[in-house]
């Protein structure tokens, strides 16, 4: 009987638990594979200059020489595709939304590979055998 | 996917006969639409009959290009032919709801009419030069192959630090010692 | 008697986008009404000449956000038409899956709009209750709850896995309970059926010949559906167009409803067809030639003429948006309706702006 149908249906949620949530008060669920804000690695990057290339937007800028990493948030359109194309996965996506900002600035990062530890000396074993070589000759 | 698409070519003045005896046969009008192609421009006219795909091709001087109205046979033809007065400067004639040009009201008149920046006078009169389209510019010649350099514009408002992270020059496109020392 | 003309639009409670109408008037019926576009256009068609063919996929999709994992696969299509890739057939049930997500939830959205034009808006709110669902599932597989990023030349960007799979049909079917619900007042509540029956009445030869296309031809009586050419998995998945011999505007919510119930079903059989193997191609080379691709988007049909002459920048691109096609029918449809039948006419041809002016 097609009467009353909205009716019931406004009195089922009028009792039950709203289908919105409290956002900002209750933070959000994120879903697992939701595309956010880009992550760099700074340690992990070679400088390649791929993901510049690959960006659709221009929003990544490389400076090789320089070793400088930039992102300029407001043109980034989460797509990942510099995700997919760097060799060393020195990017990534997370999930978190981006922060507002009122400026149109690019985020710069120093990219610090870390160096190999050098080689030391080592130190010659105290032997019988006089370390000739340290003393200085005379 | 592959449906049968057809294309005929057809001389501008067959166009009103051919396109009433499409009419008649049953087809759906489905869209007009122009390419320009730098001294000509070529017009499409695309009609639609129980899955089967007709193309009427009209290929036209850009510069004096002008055809017949077929909104007097199929009367929604008209805001694909004011579309393509506006922005390709293709004249119509006796359009059966004619705008005048105002259909889009672009600053530049008939911006797709070329390729790169079209030259012409914006309402407010200021004259806009036309410039070619975007090549692969000279700093970046040494990536010609790669063609990275040129076609993506570089980031308006913030230039000066784009242009100093983004140094397109000192990127040799092969191993480093090889090279010469990046100019200046 | 005396004519008054009155704007509707750009700015209206009930248009999801701007577009412009200057009604002339006597009294309180509508004598014509002539549309001003241009309100979004971003000159799109133009920038195939500074993106290469395989990032122009992003824009593609973002010439609407409605209706946009279509435009990136139909712009898709179009290139590896022209340049012959064989397509795996995994990417193309994948592909077929997140275009029967998109579909329903543009007919949700348009359901929800359509109710609030009317003043309906608890059905408008529990429309969208129902929408957010399906948005949720999109935002799992793809990442993106309107622009999904999941096309690209060659395949798709991502692979739904099996368990994702299962999970997506217990959805469904939650969803296909919630939607009888929804679908059920629509169809049958009398205050509805009062704003709806009788308005706006396209007989079949004036649609077929004021170039109409989707939901508004099917509603009035002619079967077509671009789904019935074969493009992606639907030459395995045969499918029947949902028609009504109205052609007024509860004909075209009955399309639409029942269309929702036809992509659930298309959704389950495909992922019951689901084939293994990879999802991608390489693309190498640059496209040479000319091709018109057609899909059938939540509002009809779309074509996306594309040429290339060999350079990785095309040399056209043109799209032609259901709604263009369907803007002379509204015109006509606006002549002789009542003034307070307009935001239901406007609404009934499923308006999208932004596909309609690139």
């Amino acid at each position: 009987m097609p009467y009353f149908r909205m009716a019931k249906l406004a009195l089922k949620w009028a009792v039950r638990q709203p289908a919105t949530h409290r956002y900002p008060f209750e933070p959000r669920q994120a879903i697992p594979l939701s595309r956010g804000t880009l992550v760099f690695a700074r340690d992990k990057c070679v400088c390649c200059t791929v993901c510049r290339k690959k960006c659709p937007t221009g929003a990544i800028g490389v400076n090789r020489t320089q070793k400088k990493w930039a992102i300029d948030r407001l043109r980034c359109i989460s797509c990942g595709y510099c995700v997919e194309v760097c060799p060393k996965g020195a990017l990534s996506l997370s999930t978190a939304h981006g922060i507002p900002t009122v400026t149109k600035d690019q985020e710069i990062y120093k990219v610090e590979t870390p160096t190999a530890p050098k080689p030391t000396v080592a130190p010659k074993p105290v032997a019988a055998v006089a370390p000739a070589a340290n003393v200085p000759s005379t | 996917m592959s449906d049968e698409q057809t294309y005929l070519s057809l001389p501008p003045d067959a166009l009103l006969a051919k396109v009433r005896e499409l009419r008649e046969q049953g087809w759906r009008l489905v869209q007009i639409g122009a390419t320009p192609l730098g001294e000509t421009i070529e017009l499409n006219y695309s009609f639609d009959r129980a899955g089967k795909f007709l193309n009427l091709r009209l290929t036209l001087p850009s510069a004096t290009a002008h055809v017949p109205s077929v909104s007097s046979i199929y009367w929604c033809a008209f805001i694909y032919e004011n579309e393509m007065h506006d922005l390709f400067r293709v004249q119509v004639e006796g359009i059966a709801v004619d705008y005048k040009g105002k259909f889009y009201k672009t600053t530049v008149p008939y911006p797709f009419s070329t390729r790169g920046q079209t030259a012409g006078v914006t309402p407010s009169g200021a004259v806009v030069a036309a410039t070619p389209a975007a090549s692969v510019s000279a700093p970046a010649a040494q990536n010609a192959p790669v063609g990275v350099g040129g076609h993506r514009p570089p980031l308006q408002k913030t230039a000066a630090p784009a242009a100093a992270i983004s140094d397109r020059r000192s990127e040799p496109s092969a191993p480093s010692t090889a090279a010469p020392a990046p100019g200046a | 008697m005396a004519r008054t003309i009155i704007p509707f639009g750009p700015q209206h409670a009930v248009l999801p986008e701007p577009i412009m109408l200057d009604l002339v008037l006597e009294d309180e019926k509508v004598v014509e009404a002539i549309p001003s576009l241009g309100f979004v256009h971003r000159g799109l068609e133009k920038l195939v000449e500074k993106k290469d063919f395989q990032e122009f996929v992003y824009v593609a999709e973002r010439i609407c956000g409605i209706c946009s994992f279509i435009h990136g696969q139909t712009y898709c299509q179009a290139i590896e038409e022209i340049m012959q890739i064989p397509v795996p057939p995994r990417a193309l049930y994948l592909r077929t899956i997140w275009g029967e997500l998109s579909r329903l939830h543009s007919h949700l959205l348009w359901l929800g709009l359509l109710a609030d034009a009317f003043g309906f808006e608890s059905l408008f709110m529990h429309s969208w209750r129902v929408r957010e669902k399906v948005v949720k599932i999109i935002e799992a597989t793809t990442g993106g709850r309107v622009i999904f990023g999941s096309c690209k030349v060659g395949g798709v960007r991502r692979d739904i896995d099996a368990a994702t799979l299962q999970t997506i049909l217990q959805e469904i079917a939650v969803i296909e309970k919630d939607m009888h619900e929804i679908v059920d007042i629509f169809l049958e509540d009398s205050s509805v059926k009062q704003r709806l029956c009788g308005v706006g009445v396209l007989s079949k030869d004036d649609a077929y010949a004021l170039g109409c296309v989707g939901p508004m031809l099917r509603a009035s009586g002619v079967a077509q559906d671009m789904r019935q050419l074969g493009y992606a998995a639907f030459r395995d998945l045969p499918l029947e167009p949902i028609t009504r011999p109205e052609g007024d505007s509860f004909a075209r919510c009955y399309v639409r409803c029942q269309e929702l119930f036809q992509s659930a079903n298309i959704i389950r059989q495909a992922v019951a067809r689901m084939p293994e193997g990879e999802i991608a191609v390489k693309v190498t080379g640059n496209p040479n030639g000319e091709y018109t691709a057609r899909t059938e988007q939540p509002r009809g049909e779309v074509v996306y003429y594309v040429k290339a002459n060999g350079t990785k920048n095309l040399q056209r691109f043109r799209v032609r948006t259901p709604t263009f096609a369907n803007l002379p029918a509204l015109v006509k449809l606006l002549q002789g309706c009542n003034l307070a039948d307009v935001p239901i006419l406007v609404l009934t041809i499923d308006p999208c702006i932004s596909c309609t002016e690139r």
